[in-house]
């Protein structure tokens, strides 16, 4: 079997159990609803990812992009119409447009410097939404507000209700964002982004402005990042400040560093993996996150690669 | 007409005077060999002329422009590519893409979301071509940080290559080899001066290399011109042996 046939066939495989999972979910003791938190999660840390892992920047508060987002649409459904489509267009325009603003501060950063000045910014918002409690419910989040059955114009899909409904609606939602950045990342635009992962200085003296490509990859990460919180305020049919909290997005990139941030699914692994313990583990023990700590020291120490990169890498040994 | 004119240029860093008020004239088609010892500022003159920093006195024409002010970027655009002591590549990337990228920004294609087939296929052609000419075609499809040191340095240029250059500027290209690489390279850069008529600059410390390879040669000594000439004005200059044999001139 050739290469591309190899890919294709591991693609079909991934999708084929994506679109089964309310069938299979049961019996792994999950249920439906957990697979759309995976998916909307995931969606995330592949938006941080997108950074991360194929332009060499990070971004330690993109939960404030994500949060954005959840609040845009909770708003939207709560004071201005009850449509799911409007809510989900403008959290990602929310989210996405103050990360393109705040971007042009935060690129002439690099390393260590740009992932502190993403948490403080990512702060601002968070206590925005924490302390503004007439629009935004302060610290009790934003209720009440519930997504929207779809009208399809045949037919009226009850995404509210259907569990199932609504994960296939999740997902297609998860499989339209992946494949515009898939194709972002196979353009001439992405091959930048990998340049300057990989150089900074040569990308400059290729005649890359370095600056503004990291801009836009920055943008293009924060409007992924927003339509992912905006799906996830109607998971929960709820949007709290946590969301926007910088421990929201150390969650995003420890999923993505565990899952593996050199492939283009590894941090949909690390959601897998990442949501899946957190569900279990937390319905034995409150401290469910000391678990999901040692799960991450131990794939940081042993899989420097990530979970998917090991697995790549054992292949091809 | 000179293609490049380097007048006067200084740069300062704090106290220190790296670069002090150096000239350099270079004529289309020309190679130009700069030498001196360590420390003498070659590879800031150098970051001068490509626009790594901006000179604390002097200006840099390109081709009849002043472009003194402009970004690295922007000088590159204009065309002018170099390479650096030490081996600047894309080491997790294919040699093919290595160059790709080159030859996409070059196109003009940088922002682009996708590219249509007879775009590609140049672009694919213009890779195939730089590397044919740079000896590395059987190397394609191998990961850059791979490759020997001798041919990651001969990838630099090439990629430097893709874009199309009219001025290459070269530093150092033989840094660490042995002498059987050296020699590959030393080849490469006289095939490119010779038969692709390019304009290049180099700093080179394998005398065997400068003397072989130049046109004319400018030596700098702690910051400041010392001499500049043919080959044989230079070896037979006393003031650049003195500098090199640590005498009192």
């Amino acid at each position: 079997m050739s290469e591309t046939h190899r890919k294709l066939a591991i693609l079909a495989a991934i999708w084929a159990a994506l679109a089964c999972m309310p069938l299979w979910m049961p019996y792994v003791g999950g249920y439906t609803a957990l697979g759309s938190r995976v998916l909307v999660l995931g969606l995330g840390a592949m938006s941080v990812n997108f950074l991360l892992g194929f332009t060499g920047v990070l971004s330690f508060g993109h939960a404030a992009w994500f949060g954005l987002g959840a609040y845009g649409c909770g708003l939207i459904l709560k004071f201005i119409a009850l449509s799911t489509p409007l809510g989900l267009l403008a959290g990602t325009l929310l989210g996405g447009i103050c990360g393109a603003i705040l971007g042009t501060l935060i690129v002439r950063r690099r390393g260590v410097y740009f992932a502190m000045v993403t948490i403080a910014f990512g702060q601002v918002f968070y206590y925005i939404a924490f302390q503004w409690s007439s629009l935004t419910g302060g610290d009790d989040g934003l209720r009440p507000f519930y997504r929207q059955p779809l009208h399809l114009g045949f037919a009226t899909v009850d995404i509210l209700h259907d569990s199932a409904a609504f994960y296939y609606f999740v997902l297609i939602c998860f499989a339209a964002a992946i494949a515009v950045m898939g194709f972002i990342l196979r353009s001439p635009f992405g091959r930048t982004m990998l340049a300057i992962r990989e150089n900074e200085r040569r990308a400059r003296f290729l005649g890359i402005p370095v600056e503004m490509h990291i801009w836009i990859a920055f943008t293009l990460s924060c409007f992924f990042m927003a339509f992912a919180g905006s799906l996830y305020a109607l998971v929960n049919n709820f949007a709290d400040p946590k969301g926007l909290h910088y421990s929201q997005s150390g969650d995003f990139v420890m999923m993505a560093v565990m899952g593996g941030m050199r492939s283009f699914w590894g941090p949909l692994l690390g959601a897998i993996v990442f949501v899946v313990l957190q569900d279990y583990i937390s319905s034995i023990t409150i401290n469910w996150q000391i678990f999901i700590g040692l799960t991450f020291v131990v794939v940081v120490l042993f899989f420097p690669r990530g979970l998917l990169g090991f697995l790549q890498q054992r292949r091809r040994a | 007409m000179n293609l490049l004119e380097v007048d006067r240029v200084s740069k300062h860093f704090g106290s220190l005077i790296a670069v002090r008020g150096v000239s350099l004239h270079v004529a289309k088609g020309e190679l130009r060999a700069i030498i001196g010892p360590n420390g003498a500022g070659k590879t800031t003159f150098f970051n001068l002329i490509s626009g790594f920093f901006a000179p604390s006195a002097g200006t840099v024409t390109f081709d009849g422009r002043d472009v003194t002010a402009l970004s690295a970027q922007k000088r590159v655009a204009l065309g002018m590519a170099r390479t650096f002591q030490i081996t600047e590549i894309f080491p997790e990337l294919t040699l093919f893409e290595n160059l790709r990228i080159g030859a996409e920004v070059a196109s003009g294609y940088r922002l682009r979301p996708w590219l249509g087939k007879s775009e590609t296929a140049a672009i694919k052609r213009r890779v195939e071509e730089t590397l044919e000419l740079t000896q590395l075609a059987d190397k394609s499809s191998r990961l850059v940080g791979e490759l020997a040191h001798g041919d990651q340095r001969a990838a630099e240029i090439a990629m430097a290559l893709t874009l199309k250059p009219r001025l290459l500027l070269l530093d150092e290209p033989t840094a660490g080899m042995g002498d059987h690489e050296t020699f590959e390279i030393t080849h490469l850069v006289r095939r490119l001066h010779r038969d692709q008529n390019f304009t290049i600059v180099l700093i080179e410390h394998d005398m065997r290399v400068v003397f072989h390879l130049a046109d004319r040669i400018s030596v700098l000594d702690q910051g400041a011109l010392l001499a500049e000439g043919t080959p044989k004005e230079i070896a037979a200059n006393e003031a650049v042996q003195a500098a090199y044999l640590g005498k009192a001139a």
